[in-house]
Parts: C-alpha cells; sequence; structure tokens
C-alpha cells in the first residue's frame, strides 16, 4: 500500500477507495470525491495523450496549504488530494480529491474549492501531446492565470 | 550556491531542469538576469513565478547560498 500521506503526487495509477479511506470518518454524513480525468477533445482537437511534471516537494506542500485552507472555513473537513505525474492516457484519472464533513453541503463547495485552487498555486504542469504536436499549457482555467505575470499576493498566502 | 530548478517549458528551453550559481546572496531580479544571459531563448520566465525553497516569493527578495530557487511557469494540474 502507498504511503499514508493524505497530499501526494505519484507516478502510480491512483486508487480511488486509498484516497477515499483517508477521508473517512465517524462524524461524517457526507463525502464528496472529484475524479479528474484525461480527456480527448478541446475545442475539437485530439489529444492523444497528456504527460504531467510537478515540483514534487513544493506541489505536495501547496497541496497540504489548500487542505488547510479548507479547514478554515470547515473545521471539521478531512481532506485527501491525490495527483498523479508522468504519462496519462485518455480517460486516466488525474487526480482524486476526497472531502468528508459532516454535511454534505460543505463536502461539495470544499471540493469544488480545492480544484479550483490546484489550477491556481500548485506547480504541476500538463504538456498536451496532440495529433499534429504539443504544448505546455499553462491556462488551464481558460483565462489568463496571472494577469500581472503572476499571480495576485492574495492568490499565494 | 544557489541552486536554481527550471520547469516545464522553462526546463525545456534550456535543456536543464538544473542550474548552479556560485553566489552567497542573490536578488531574484538578478537571477532572471543571469539566467537570460546564460539561456536567451529563455524570455518566458517573466511569466514564471519564482519561489525560495518551496514558497512563493517576490522579485525582490534575496536568496542565499544553499536556497532552492525555482521558477514556476503558469500550472496545469487537475
Amino acid at each position: 500500500m502507498a504511503e499514508q500521506k493524505n497530499f501526494l503526487i505519484t507516478e502510480e495509477v491512483i486508487n480511488i477507495q486509498e484516497v477515499v479511506d483517508k477521508v473517512t470518518d465517524r462524524n461524517a454524513g457526507a463525502v464528496n470525491t472529484f475524479i479528474g480525468t484525461v480527456r480527448e477533445l478541446t475545442k475539437g482537437k485530439k489529444t492523444l495523450y497528456l504527460k504531467y511534471d510537478a515540483y514534487v516537494p513544493m506541489a505536495e506542500k501547496k497541496l497540504a496549504q489548500i487542505g488547510d485552507e479548507i479547514q478554515i472555513d470547515f473545521p471539521e473537513a478531512k481532506v485527501a488530494i491525490t495527483h498523479r505525474i508522468g504519462e496519462l492516457g485518455i480517460t486516466d484519472i488525474a487526480v482524486v480529491i476526497a472531502v468528508s464533513t459532516p454535511h454534505r453541503a460543505d463536502a461539495f463547495t470544499a471540493s469544488r474549492y480545492a480544484i479550483e485552487r490546484i489550477k491556481e498555486i500548485v506547480p504541476i504542469w500538463k504538456k498536451e501531446h496532440w495529433e499534429d504536436g504539443e504544448e505546455w499549457i499553462g491556462d488551464q482555467l481558460e483565462k489568463k492565470p496571472y494577469p500581472s505575470g503572476k499571480p495576485e499576493k492574495e492568490d499565494l498566502q | 550556491m544557489i541552486k536554481v530548478l527550471l520547469f516545464a517549458e522553462l526546463e525545456e528551453k534550456a535543456g536543464q531542469r538544473e542550474v548552479e550559481i556560485s553566489a552567497e546572496e542573490m536578488k531574484i531580479s538578478d537571477i532572471k538576469i543571469y539566467l537570460l544571459n546564460k539561456f536567451p531563448q529563455l524570455t518566458v520566465i517573466n511569466t514564471a513565478m519564482p519561489a525560495i525553497n518551496e514558497e512563493y516569493a517576490e522579485d525582490e527578495v534575496k536568496a542565499k547560498a544553499g536556497d532552492n530557487v525555482a521558477f514556476i511557469p503558469p500550472v496545469s494540474g487537475g
């Protein structure tokens, strides 16, 4: 079994149940699980496969920071995030986020927050390999992520 | 010695992930200039976020010998 870290970057295939088990809690009324997968078509362009790279120690630290941020708003939340790096094919799982909370609304909100925040502050990069070329992707949110050239100060705290 | 880490597009353009700079202390902005002199093709460094020892840092912050400085291009995880 993989190391029991709640915030993990791995080159292995992600076992969803293992991520869920990390947040299982007797007082949880909900476990929300977000699964991010590799899609084939982006605006009509066909992806063959993706490559993810990360600054691993910093990425794990920033994932843990997201967990801490969630606990400011939802002190009873338990959070686990595993992100895979390396070469991923179509339909492969890139990220699994599991959040447990006493009530379901908070689990949904916190999961959404976690995935959006990953796209802001966690040093993970995706390289698209298309039929006709390849490119590092830097504006996953489909907006300029850093209008001033980098995230605003408040994004990075 | 200051260790500089380059990722993704920066790594590809420089042809290496790590660069060592023999200096006791250096501002992030000066490290950028140093890298641009060494790798003129690395203009995308201006859209990267600097980090010192795994925390984001501003351009005017000084890195010291033993520090790890990383340049983080726009991220795209998830």
